[in-house]
């Protein structure tokens, strides 16, 4: 038996409404107690004073590459980077070699992350056979192997009567269907938001409306099927506003938005960078600020990243031949502090939620809370600490991110995992 | 560090004047033997395109060894980039040999501005993508003014696949810096309506009626049937609307001047007759062409 207390945080857990500084005791991998004064005799403890404590992070979108593509990402790097950034659980996307279609490559990767990850690791399934669009995969016994959602990422699913099956079996299995909304017609050869800024560097654009069109049928479909519908990393105002009308109508739909669309916009863009290069584009001043109220007004559920490692010398190429995408995990955080805290958009309450509480009842996952009796994830960070990202340190294997360099105040401090501190900030 | 030259956007209207300046000093006089300068002696250019291109490659090469350079041409067949060599390896392993100058054209829009990123020989952007054309809105300009004196207050109607049109951007950027009004026209699906917004002054049109209307200089884009994803427009109508043809001529000013960039499309975007008249300057571009270049590569090379 072992235990922990992390003394004297302000422990802010959505989950109850808590805010207020006392301890947090842990026995093995559960919390024990939340009480003033608890007791360190014979205990590990962990100074949280001046910190706040909040239960663990979950992303629900990351891309961890393992098994295909282990020279841009492992299950390993991936939750190093994951517990660096505050994150006690992660959901990866299945656009791996093989892709996640079946349940034999879901087995793998829950085996993979029980041997080499630091952090929770929840497999997503794909909607379709190797994410062609065309079959539907094995959904069902995918979700008896330990899948915690379907979406096809990166490949939208065209065909509206494919998409329409995967939702009754997504509505039948009690499962969320995530899509990459993205109409493959209207963002043919694209690279970035198409707008002022494309027509001046000369590159083909992403028409917002190529999301807005997907978000608009899927939703419908999402009526006629009663699926749980999530709309992955949304970037365009209208796709804001049609999500708020879904749920108007009272309907099971949610969205996500990643730090990087609330906290750039296409003229922030290095030209021809591909660090600034991803899916869907950066867009306008606009979206950001729609984004940005999506978030304030509960619109948006939740924060994900969207990490999506790519070795370098594949980012190293004229602009319209590197691959989409840029890592996430450890400036989620330090982002949502300063686009949304500190810029008084929304109280830490709120901001935790967005990262613990809210991914956690999309995906069903009796995770994002500090009641007594869940696991003990839990996410230590502070308010204030000014520090410099350095991409250059960090443990994902790839380096693509614009944030290099990038001056944040406040940020992780220590992550714990099922009871185990598995990562914190060096002295 | 020597700055090479990217593109128009960033040059400043008093450096774009020092360049025409410049490169009047190297317009041949008529009927004179070519004069020899030796500003660049010993310099090594090299010349390194990743797209077809007659006129430009043989232009810069001319340039080149009329100021006394070094010069060495490359094209992209038949050399280590067909046998899957990265574009950074292939400017690094370039730029190990210590050249002075790289004149480069790529089909992929900003390929300069990346590798000038890394490499620390100053690029002479030759043309990337859809992006810009530099040396173009140079020699365009220049031609403007040797025939009408000035660019100030003029009206020039661009004409034709202005999505897609690198010549297109870097003369919005030149000519705008100049007071010029300029008219953009072409089929609606190759005008996006932001091109409207590049620069001061900038009025859209599909009527090419419209656009000619008191021009003092027309300048025609090629089609460029490469650099469609998909077809904008019906090609077998496209002359009937977009195509500049002898009964054009009286809606503009008197002294107007027809351009293109070059190589033309008889019968699909000028007529043989205009592209032969007398309005036409596409061969004084062509040698403005030389001396432009002379004048980029000297200020490129010596400042």
């Amino acid at each position: 038996m072992s235990k922990l207390v992390v003394k004297n945080g302000r422990v802010v857990d959505p989950s109850q409404e808590l805010d207020r500084v006392c301890d947090v005791g842990i026995e093995d991998d559960v919390i024990l107690e939340i009480e003033d004064g608890i007791s360190t005799v014979g205990c590990e403890q962990f100074d949280a004073s001046g910190l706040v404590v909040a239960p663990g992070f979950i992303d629900m979108h990351v891309h961890l590459r393992e098994p295909g593509f282990e020279h841009a990402e492992t299950i390993e790097t991936g939750s190093r980077a994951a517990a660096a950034g505050g994150f006690t659980s992660i959901c990866c996307m299945p656009n791996t070699e093989p892709v996640n279609d079946k349940p034999t490559v879901t087995s793998y990767i829950i085996d993979r992350a029980r041997r080499s990850a630091i952090v929770n690791v929840y497999p997503i399934g794909a909607i379709t056979k190797n994410s062609a669009g065309k079959e539907l995969s094995a959904i069902a016994s995918m979700k008896q192997a330990g899948i915690v959602a379907i979406s096809d990422d990166g490949k939208p699913v065209m065909n509206a009567r494919v998409l329409r099956r995967a939702m009754e079996f997504a509505q039948a299995l009690n499962i969320p269907l995530i899509q990459h909304c993205e109409d493959l017609d209207l963002s043919a050869g694209g690279l970035m938001h198409e707008g002022l800024e494309s027509t001046r560097l000369g590159l083909r654009g992403i028409p917002r409306t190529s999301e807005d069109v997907m978000v608009a049928r899927d939703i419908l479909l999402a009526e006629l099927t009663g699926a749980r519908y999530h709309v992955a990393h949304v970037s365009s105002k209208n796709s804001v506003e049609m999500v708020a009308f879904a749920k108007r109508r009272g309907l099971p739909v949610t969205c996500e938005a990643t730090p990087h669309h609330f906290a750039l916009c296409d003229s922030e863009m290095r030209p021809y960078d591909s660090n600034f290069k991803m899916k869907p584009p950066l867009r306008e001043r606009c979206d950001l600020e729609a984004i940005t109220q999506g978030i304030v007004h509960g619109v948006i559920d939740a924060i994900a990243t969207d990490h999506a490692p790519h070795p370098g010398d594949e980012k190293m190429q004229e602009f319209e031949r590197c691959p989409f995408g840029i890592i996430g995990l450890e400036t989620a955080l330090g982002l949502g502090l300063e686009r949304l805290y500190h810029s008084d958009k929304i109280d830490i309450s709120r901001l935790i939620s967005l990262f613990s509480k809210k991914p956690a009842e999309i995906l069903s996952l009796d995770r994002g809370t500090l009641r007594v009796g869940a696991a003990a994830d839990i996410t230590i960070f502070d308010l204030e600490r000014d520090w410099t990202y350095d991409v250059n340190r960090s443990p994902s294997k790839s380096r693509n991110t614009p944030f290099h360099r990038h001056k944040f105040r406040g940020g992780p401090v220590a992550t714990i995992v099922a009871g185990q501190i598995v990562w914190r900030l060096e002295a | 560090m020597r700055r090479g030259l990217l593109d128009i956007e960033s040059l400043t209207r008093p450096e774009i004047e020092a360049i025409l300046a410049r490169s009047k000093d190297f317009q041949p006089a008529p009927r004179e033997p070519f004069k020899r300068f030796e500003s660049l002696r010993g310099q090594t250019i090299v010349n390194l395109f990743f797209e077809a291109s007659t006129r430009t490659r043989t232009s810069f090469e001319i340039a080149a060894k009329r100021l006394g350079a070094d010069l060495i041409s490359i094209t992209a067949s038949g050399s280590s980039v067909s046998k899957g060599e990265s574009l950074v390896d292939t400017l690094n392993t370039l730029g190990a040999m210590r050249p002075d100058a790289i004149v480069m054209r790529h089909s992929a829009s900003g390929a300069p501005h990346f590798l000038s990123r890394y490499l620390p020989v100053p690029i002479v952007n030759a043309g990337d993508g859809t992006h810009e054309h530099p040396t173009q809105a140079l020699l365009d300009a220049l031609t403007i003014r040797d025939r009408l004196g000035t660019l100030e207050n003029l009206r020039v109607a661009i004409i034709g696949d202005i999505a897609h049109s690198r010549v297109a951007r870097s003369n919005i950027f030149l000519l705008s810096k100049f007071g010029v009004h300029v008219v953009l026209c072409g089929p609606a699906s190759l005008l996006p309506r932001e091109m409207g917004q590049l620069a001061p002054a900038i009025e859209l049109t599909t009527d090419m009626e419209e656009a000619i209307r008191n021009a003092d200089v027309i300048m025609m884009l090629r089609v460029q049937l490469e650099r469609q994803h998909e077809p904008g427009f019906a090609t077998n109508e496209y002359f009937q609307f977009f195509g500049l043809r002898p009964e054009h001529i009286e809606l503009a000013k008197p002294n107007l001047i027809v351009m293109h960039p070059g190589p033309i499309n008889r019968g699909r975007e000028i007529s043989s007759e205009v592209a032969d008249s007398q309005r036409s300057v596409i061969l004084n571009q062509v040698e403005n062409g030389v001396a432009i270049r002379m004048a980029v590569l000297e200020r490129v090379l010596t400042q």
